[in-house]
């Protein structure tokens, strides 16, 4: 065994055993610093014959290359360990909790008015509005229901007795979406497709009536158009709403002045587990019927009213809540709940923000 | 309106089940809410004998018997009533069968000891009467064994909801017409004779107020005796749910709900002079028969006599004037008031009344003489008597009225093909006349039917007798491709609020229109109240969507919610206007304490401040030239608060801290920070295309510089930061705030405002010279305000 060898041996030992990185630094100083032994050979290269620096001087370079290549693989080695060492210290208990966002909701009303606004768009029913502080005119009389008639009491009505519409009518809440019809008509003319989703107002309060809730209005006015489209309309709308196809409507005569004929749909539930689920024809076994929205054709008087040429212009026009249409397609059983703005019940019965209803997702959010 | 199956037989010939009456009832649009059998709820009850009767051994008022129930061994019974003994034939009910009065279910029990397998019923217990001192006692030749309920006879009653526009359905004989045109049976053919009169009548009747009482028929019958009116009236009022009185009473009744013809019967002894319909003085008063003193007046017509008002014209009658047991002399009143004026004395005097809601809604003209025969035929049949001639005082409108109609309506209108001839008979078997001619028909409707206006009504008619059920489903037309989108700017927006607004953690609430008059006078009063509200912590219409927001907050706080984050998007009701709004209230804590960051930290007005920014600017504001300014309003921290302008006028928000006397008013302990957002004064959107405006990342990096700054105390940063970013418009794209220090190094009366500006380069890179350049414009603005650079 030559010098060389024995040097390159005590170099890896000696490089294997460095404890740590001063260590190894010392070494490599020992052995590749300006004094350092393989240094020291490399210098005497100079002082050799042609012949044997031709002999020598590979040797002496391959072992400068390998103790350089040893203490670098060393240092990576104690420099893994020593970052080990540090992050051992570094745990945390990740069963501790993140930080929290709060969570937000969207209330079961405005979501369901968004679910049949995206419905009936694709019916082709804009969405119009109008105040719900109205005029004794637009709220009856225009509805062909004239001061005395019965169906005003009826409506348990709340009025303002302070104020008087410039042309002395009489200041009201109105008591259903329905003078959204009038204003429309009055505005726009026909032909109409519209729906009017909003706040109404009846001076009735108990379990299951409360004296502000939502209805839904929908006027379809055009030439030729006759009560099988409105059997159609609902019939659509349900099925999308529920997105069932086994709704089944049962058309019920009935009377609203504003309407001729009036109809009322009921439709079939089945009682599972206590509960009315909606499909199914009302009369099989198990189904009952339930009343749900009241319709008819736009009276004639009221197209008159209205500014309308009834031997040119029919439709049909329809009211359904919009609190009861949430109730029963998402399960409260309490009305007054939807009022009271309990953050246990919104957040149990309220929507994320990202559950907009679409026509490819689906308007309805499952449970 | 109810009714039995036995009244209804009464008018019409049919084999029809009480089920499928129901079922067609409901069809044709006399909607039936219940149907129910009183038999039905006696189903397990049986006649039975008792055989013996023995003391209970263990208990004094108590009997053991021994009972025949027709088949099987004799079964025991305990029994408590005193007239319990053997021979009795009553009523058992067996192990099973459910007590009508108190729904309890029978079963076979230990009473003290004693086997009991049934139980011997009382009236009261099978709801027959109010007899509840014994069991009942039943003829001794009823048959032992027999099921109760087939003895007792079967009567199913319909409960009928008659729509306001059918007066002629509020009498049983209207109803069986319906059904006899629906195809349910034979409307009985039933002749009203004349009663001769034996005698004139004795007293003047006449109407002073033609307008308000066109016809006022009448007439006396003596001698009578107002004893109980016979077993099968008093059957079919109690099916109508009519306490039976005295059989002058009972008939009036009687003809109201069968024929759907009110009238009045008056004790003649009570009555003096001419008996007139006349219009009320102001100031006069009539006690009714229901104990009640009404004040009238002129607008009302009522029935008086020389001394006083006897009748609230087809109302209600005057409690002096009613009859009695002791009544010998009637006068009949049988009238035609007018329907509007009914309907207005009605509701001014509050009083609702069964002869009301049928004159109101109109009762048929052509039945005011009929009605005044069909009355004395009873009386004189059930009390005796004898009649006087019939005086009659004005006449009744005809109440037929034409129609112009084409068949062909009936599809057009009602989607349902009905053949001519078919649509002629429906309206012939409802009592119409028709005359074919040609292009339209002339239909004449009946005078019970003041429903009927024009063509479409005579199309209800012919498609609810037809059926509903007929008519075929016929999709809309629809137009061509995709739906286009129909949401306005204003409801788009609104969408988009409310999504934001949860997205950031804000819970959406609906509350209440109206609020209690302190809640709207604690943020400015309410222009709105309401003449009747529900309540008066329902009386005026909210200015704010605030104080139901506070209000829920509260609410939520007391049930020991930590954080409350509650928003509304409604409507403010003001003078002017309805104006849509979003209210935001953040009570509580905004974040609980933990492990990480210590204490939990409350809201602050910077919360709202950043709810506002965030809402506005994704409704598309642009928050970044937004100017902070004040006059939020006196409900709020008056330092703690600002209102958020484009431009000096137009207000889009409003945000801070809650003043403490208002959170005091709502019972709000800690700080709550609230905001109001007023979309409705947004700029519309100019922009109508998708394409945005060309752009290409600037290719050279941005560099900041940043600049310390004292400036006097009150300088608001948002104004520096204003000056600064406007210093050199070419260059500074951005600047904001990240240090503000006072107080150690800070002269007095000054702050120290840190700023790092944000420069863009173009072409070229900046050199020394640019910054410096740059650098001394950003000097120069601030110091107009004031600002010097801080060595």
């Amino acid at each position: 065994m030559s010098d060389l060898d024995t040097l390159a041996a005590e170099a890896d030992r000696g490089i294997a055993a460095a404890a740590d990185l001063a260590a190894l630094e010392a070494l490599r100083v020992a052995l590749l610093g300006k004094q350092g032994s393989i240094s020291a050979l490399l210098k005497s290269l100079g002082a050799m014959s042609p012949e044997q620096r031709q002999a020598e001087g590979p040797r002496i370079h391959a072992l400068r290359e390998r103790v350089t290549a040893a203490l670098a693989g060393r240092k990576e080695q104690l420099e893994a360990a020593t970052l080990e060492a540090r992050l051992t210290t570094e745990t945390l208990d990740l069963t501790l909790p993140s930080p929290e966002a709060p969570r937000g909701a969207i209330h079961p009303v405005s979501q369901v008015m968004d679910e049949l606004a995206e419905i009936f768009a694709d019916m082709g029913f804009a969405v119009a509005s109008g105040p719900e502080i109205e005029d004794d005119w637009h709220n009856f009389t225009a509805l062909n229901m004239p001061e005395t008639h019965p169906a005003r009491a009826m409506h348990d009505t709340f009025y303002f007795p302070d104020q008087m519409a410039s042309d002395g009518r009489k200041m009201l809440l109105r008591t259903h979406t329905s003078p959204v019809q009038i204003r429309t008509m009055v505005a726009d003319g026909a032909p109409v497709r519209i729906i009017a989703p909003g706040r109404v107002y009846r001076s009735d309060s108990d379990a299951t009536h409360t004296p502000m809730f939502h209805q839904i209005e929908g006027l379809v006015i055009d030439r030729g158009i006759h009560l099988g489209h409105l059997k159609w309309t609902l019939e659509t709308f349900l099925k999308a709403f529920f997105e069932r196809d086994d709704i089944v409507l049962r058309l019920r005569p009935s009377y609203f002045p504003f309407t001729e004929p009036s109809v009322e749909a009921d439709v079939g539930y089945a009682e599972v587990g206590g509960r009315r689920v909606l499909g199914g024809d009302g009369n099989a076994p198990g189904h009952g019927w339930m009343e749900l929205l009241g319709s008819g054709m736009v009276n004639p008087r009221v197209l008159e009213f209205c500014g309308l040429d009834p031997s040119e212009w029919q439709g049909f026009a329809f009211g359904v809540g919009v609190d009861r249409l949430a109730m029963l397609k998402y399960g409260m059983d309490d009305l007054r709940a939807f009022f009271d703005g309990d953050l246990r019940w919104l957040r149990h019965y309220g929507f994320s923000a990202l559950d907009v209803p679409t026509l490819s997702a689906g308007v309805g959010v499952r449970a | 309106m109810k009714f039995s199956l036995a009244w209804l037989r009464d008018f019409l010939e049919t084999d029809a089940t009480a089920e499928e009456i129901a079922a067609k009832l409901t069809a044709i649009g006399l909607e039936v809410e219940a149907l129910e059998d009183p038999a039905a709820r006696l189903a397990g009850f049986r006649i039975a004998r008792v055989l013996t009767a023995e003391r209970h051994p263990n208990a004094d008022k108590l009997q053991v018997l021994t009972v025949d129930s027709g088949d099987g061994p004799p079964l025991q019974v305990v029994c408590g009533a005193p007239n319990a003994r053997a021979g009795l034939v009553g009523v058992l009910g067996l192990p099973g069968a459910v007590v009508p009065a108190d729904g309890f279910e029978l079963k076979q029990s230990a009473i003290r000891g004693v086997e009991s397998n049934g139980m011997m019923c009382s009236s009261r217990e099978l709801e027959l009467g109010d007899d509840h001192a014994g069991i009942v006692e039943l003829p001794k030749d009823a048959r032992v064994g027999m099921a109760f309920a087939d003895y007792a006879g079967s009567d199913p009653v319909f409960d009928v909801a008659v729509t306001p526009n059918r007066p002629d359905c509020m009498g049983v004989h209207g109803i069986a017409r319906d059904l006899a045109a629906a195809g349910l049976g034979t409307l009985k053919a039933k002749s009203i004779e004349s009663v001769p009169g034996g005698f004139p009548c004795p007293t003047e009747i006449r109407t002073d107020d033609p307008e308000g009482c066109p016809a006022f028929y009448g007439r006396v019958i003596r001698g009578v005796l107002n004893g109980e009116s016979p077993a099968w009236m008093q059957a079919r009022l109690k099916s109508a749910g009519q306490r039976p009185i005295s059989a002058l009473v009972d008939i009036t009744n009687y003809v109201m709900l069968g024929w759907g013809r009110p009238a009045h019967a008056y004790d003649l002894t009570k009555l003096s002079g001419a008996v007139v319909a006349r219009r009320a003085k102001d100031g006069e008063g009539v006690t009714a028969l229901n104990g009640k003193h009404y004040l009238l007046d002129h607008e009302m017509t009522v029935i008086s006599d020389d001394a006083q008002v006897h009748d609230i014209a087809g109302i209600m009658g005057g409690e002096h004037s009613g009859v009695s047991e002791t009544t010998r002399d009637v006068l009949l009143e049988v009238a035609w008031f007018d329907p509007a004026r009914i309907a207005r004395t009605g509701q001014a005097l509050a009083l609702s009344s069964d002869a009301r809601s049928r004159f109101e809604r109109g009762v048929d003209p052509g039945f005011v003489e009929p009605g005044l025969e069909l009355l004395a035929k009873l009386i004189l049949e059930i009390c005796g008597g004898e009649a006087s001639e019939i005086v009659r005082a004005g006449a009744p409108p005809s109440g037929q009225h034409t129609v112009s109609y084409g068949p062909a309506l009936c599809a057009q209108l009602g989607g349902v093909d009905v053949k001519p001839p078919r649509q002629r008979e429906i309206l012939e078997s409802l009592g119409f006349t028709v005359v074919e001619s040609e292009p339209r028909w002339v239909v004449t409707a009946p005078g019970w039917r003041p429903d009927i206006d024009g063509p479409a009504d005579l199309v209800e008619e012919i498609v609810r007798i037809h059926g509903l059920d007929q008519v075929p489903s016929t999709p809309l037309p629809r137009a061509d491709g995709v739906a286009r989108p129909t949401a306005t700017p204003a409801q788009a927006l609104e969408r988009r609020l409310r999504r934001a607004a949860a997205a950031r953690g804000n819970v959406e609430a609906v509350t209440w229109s109206f609020l209690p008059e302190r809640e709207a006078e604690a943020f400015g009063g309410g222009a709105w109240s309401l003449a009747n509200p529900i309540s008066e912590d329902m009386k005026v219409m909210r200015p704010s969507l605030l104080p139901g927001l506070l209000a829920a907050a509260r609410r939520n706080l007391d049930r020991g919610a930590a954080s409350v984050r509650l928003f509304e998007i409604g409507r403010r009701y003001m003078a002017e206007g309805e104006r849509p709004t979003l209210g935001l209230v953040l009570a509580g804590e905004r974040t609980p304490r933990g492990w990480a960051n210590g204490k939990a930290q409350t809201f602050d007005a910077f919360d709202a401040k950043a709810e506002c920014l965030a809402l506005l600017g994704e409704a598309g504001a642009p928050v970044e030239n937004l100017q902070v300014m004040g006059d939020s309003g006196a409900e709020f921290h008056p330092g703690q608060s600002a209102t958020l302008r484009l431009g000096p006028k137009t207000v889009l928000a409003r945000f801070g801290m809650l003043h403490p006397r208002t959170a005091r008013a709502f019972d709000l302990d800690g700080p709550v920070a609230v905001a109001e957002l007023f979309p409705d004064a947004l700029p519309a959107k100019k922009s109508g295309g998708f394409a945005r405006p060309a752009y290409a990342p600037p290719p050279l990096q941005a560099v900041t510089r940043d600049f310390a700054f004292l400036v006097p105390e009150t300088l608001p940063a948002g104004d520096l930061v204003r000056a600064v970013r406007a210093s050199d418009k070419a260059n500074i794209v951005a600047a904001r705030v990240f240090d503000l220090f006072a107080g150690m190094g800070v002269p007095e009366g000054q702050k120290s405002l840190a700023i790092e500006v944000t420069l863009q380069p173009g072409e070229k890179s900046y050199d020394e010279a640019d910054l410096r350049v740059i650098a001394e414009r950003v000097v120069a603005a601030a110091s107009k305000l004031g600002a010097t650079l801080r060595g």
